[in-house]
C-alpha cells in the first residue's frame, strides 16, 4: 500500500457501527451492517421495500435493540448505555424524523407547542425565549408567523413535514435520522424540502442517516450510499460513484430501472 | 504535478447482461502540471469522458493510480474526495444538477459556502461571474431548472469557476455558447491557467482548444490492445 496523505480526516468519525445484525426469528432484518459517519457527512441508504433499511435505521435510532454489533457515538459505546442516558441522548443529541409527519407530531398541539414542548424537554424554562425560538425555527421551516397557534392538523402534507423537521432541530442535535422524509410528498413541496435540509445541514453542520428509495433525492442530498438487498449492504461508497458506476449486479438493476425525465 | 496519473485501466462488468466485461481502458499515462491545460482528443467512444470521470471519482478505477493535489483518487475513501472535491478539484461537466428551486445566485455561491465563505462575499463573486457570463440579473432570483441549454451551461460555468481550484475538469465548456459567451469562458480559463490552475479538458470546438490547451493527449493510445 502506497502512501496516502490525510485530507482533513484527523477528527473521529461521529458515529461508528459495526457489525450491525437484528434478527426476527430465523429471518433476518438486516445483517452485519458496518459504516462510520464523520461530522457534517450525509449517508444514504437504498433499497427496495423489505430490503431492511427501515429495519437497520431503526436499530442505528435506538428503537429496536440488534442482536449483535456495536454502536458507538461520539466515543459512547450506545448499546451499553442505561435506558436513561440514551433517553437523553435521543433527546439532545438525535433526532428522528418520521416520513409520516403524523409519527414525528403532537397533533392536538399547536404548531409553536409542538417546537417549545422539545425545548422544555431539554430543560427550557422561559416562556418567552421559548415561543421566540419557536417562532425563529418556524421561519427557518418557511411556516409563518401567524400560524404558530395553529394545530398541524390543519396544516398540509409539506408543512407538517417541516414542522416535524423544525420540532427534531430546535434543541440542536448532531445526528438526524431520516426515514423517507420526502416520501408521499409532491414533487414540488419535495424540491423545497430537499432545499431546506441540505441548507441545514450545511449551516449547522448536521450528520445524518437518510432511508429513501429515491435515487435522485439520495444524488442530491447524500455524499455517501449504501445500497441494501435482504438485510444485507450489497455496495457502499461515494454517492455519485454508487450511481454513476455501480459495481454490484442489484445495483446495477436498480440505477437502470429508473426513469429518465 | 498536479494531476498525475499513471497506467490507469477501468473494465465494466455488466451483471444483468450475462456478465460481460468489457475493457474500456488501458495504460492511461498522463501529468497536467499547475499552470497547463492538457486537452484530451479522440473519437466519440474512445473513452476521453471516461478518464475525466475517473479523475472525478465517479467512475471507480480498475488498476493504477490517479493523484490530485497528492491524493489518489484510485485508492482514497469517500470521505477523503468529498474534502478533495470542496477544495482542490472542479468540474464543469455538461450537466447542470440542483435541487430544483433554488435560485441561480445560490447555486453558484454554494462551493463558497461549503467552503465556509461569508454569505455576502460568496453572492458577490457569484453575481460577478453571471454578470460577465451574461446572465440577466432578472433571472439571478430564478432557478436555473427552467434555463435554456445555453444559459444552463454559463450558469455551470460560473458555479465551476465559483472557487480557484488547483485542477480543474472541464467537458466541453464551449459547446452551444454563442461566440461572446465563448470568448467570456475561454478568457475564464486563461484567467485560471495564469493563476496556477492546472485544467484537463475536452474541447470538441477546435478553436477554443488551439488557444487554451498546452498539449493534446489522444486517449485512443489507451484503449486496451491498442499500439503504443
Amino acid at each position: 500500500m502506497t502512501h496516502q496523505p490525510k485530507f482533513l480526516v484527523a477528527d473521529q468519525p461521529l458515529f461508528a457501527v459495526e457489525g450491525l445484525t437484528k434478527r426476527y426469528g430465523a429471518r433476518i432484518g438486516c445483517a452485519d451492517v458496518s459504516f462510520d459517519l464523520f461530522p457534517g457527512e450525509v449517508l444514504g441508504i437504498v433499497g427496495e421495500s423489505g430490503s431492511g433499511k427501515s429495519t437497520l435505521l431503526s436499530c442505528l435510532a435506538g428503537h429496536q435493540r440488534p442482536n449483535e454489533g456495536r454502536l458507538s457515538y461520539a466515543g459512547r459505546d450506545v448499546l451499553a448505555m442505561g435506558e436513561t442516558e440514551r433517553r437523553r441522548l435521543a433527546r439532545t443529541d438525535w433526532a428522528f424524523v418520521h416520513q409520516n409527519p403524523r409519527d414525528g407530531l403532537r397533533m392536538g398541539v399547536s404548531a409553536g407547542g409542538n417546537v417549545g414542548e422539545r425545548l422544555m424537554a431539554v430543560g427550557a424554562r422561559h416562556y418567552g425565549t421559548i415561543r421566540a425560538t419557536a417562532t425563529d425555527w418556524l421561519g427557518r421551516v418557511e411556516i409563518a408567523a401567524d400560524r404558530i397557534d395553529d394545530r398541524p392538523s390543519a396544516f398540509s402534507g409539506g408543512m407538517q413535514q417541516r414542522l416535524q423537521i423544525a420540532r427534531n432541530l430546535v434543541t440542536g442535535p448532531r445526528l438526524v435520522f431520516m426515514d423517507e422524509p420526502t416520501g408521499g410528498l409532491d414533487v414540488s413541496v419535495q424540491a423545497r424540502l430537499l432545499d431546506l435540509l441540505r441548507n441545514l445541514v450545511r449551516d449547522l453542520g448536521l450528520s445524518a442517516i437518510i432511508v429513501t428509495h429515491d435515487l435522485a433525492v439520495v444524488r442530491l442530498l447524500a455524499d455517501r450510499l449504501m445500497v441494501m438487498k435482504d438485510g444485507r449492504v450489497v455496495e457502499q461508497g461515494l454517492t455519485d460513484q454508487v450511481l454513476d458506476d455501480p459495481q454490484h449486479g442489484y445495483t446495477q438493476l436498480l440505477v437502470s430501472s429508473v426513469l429518465q425525465v | 504535478m498536479m494531476i498525475q496519473i499513471r497506467d490507469l485501466s477501468k473494465t465494466f462488468t455488466l451483471h444483468n447482461q450475462g456478465g460481460a466485461v468489457i475493457p474500456v481502458m488501458a495504460g492511461a499515462t498522463l501529468d497536467v502540471a499547475a499552470g497547463e491545460c492538457v486537452g484530451l482528443v479522440g473519437a466519440s467512444g474512445a473513452g476521453k469522458s471516461t478518464l475525466m470521470r475517473m479523475v472525478w471519482g465517479n467512475y471507480r478505477a480498475g488498476g493504477g493510480s490517479i493523484r490530485v493535489g497528492g491524493l489518489d483518487v484510485a485508492r482514497a475513501t469517500p470521505r477523503e474526495i468529498i474534502a478533495l472535491r470542496r477544495r482542490t478539484l472542479g468540474y464543469v461537466s455538461q450537466f447542470l444538477r440542483v435541487v430544483p428551486r433554488v435560485p441561480t445566485i445560490e447555486v453558484v455561491a454554494e462551493p463558497l459556502l461549503l467552503l465556509g465563505s461569508p454569505p455576502e462575499a460568496a453572492r458577490a463573486r457569484a453575481a460577478s461571474l453571471l454578470t460577465r457570463l451574461n446572465i440577466p440579473e432578472r433571472l439571478w432570483s430564478l432557478s436555473p431548472t427552467t434555463f435554456s441549454g445555453g444559459e444552463q451551461q454559463r450558469v455551470n460555468i460560473a458555479r465551476g469557476f465559483a472557487h480557484a481550484y488547483p485542477a480543474l475538469l472541464l467537458d466541453e465548456p464551449t459547446a452551444s455558447l454563442d461566440s461572446e459567451n465563448r470568448e467570456v469562458v475561454l478568457r475564464l480559463i486563461e484567467e485560471a491557467k495564469a493563476t496556477g490552475s492546472a485544467i484537463l479538458g475536452i474541447f470538441h470546438d477546435e478553436v477554443a482548444r488551439d488557444r487554451v490547451c498546452d498539449r493534446l493527449v489522444d486517449v485512443r493510445a489507451f484503449t486496451p490492445g491498442a499500439m503504443t
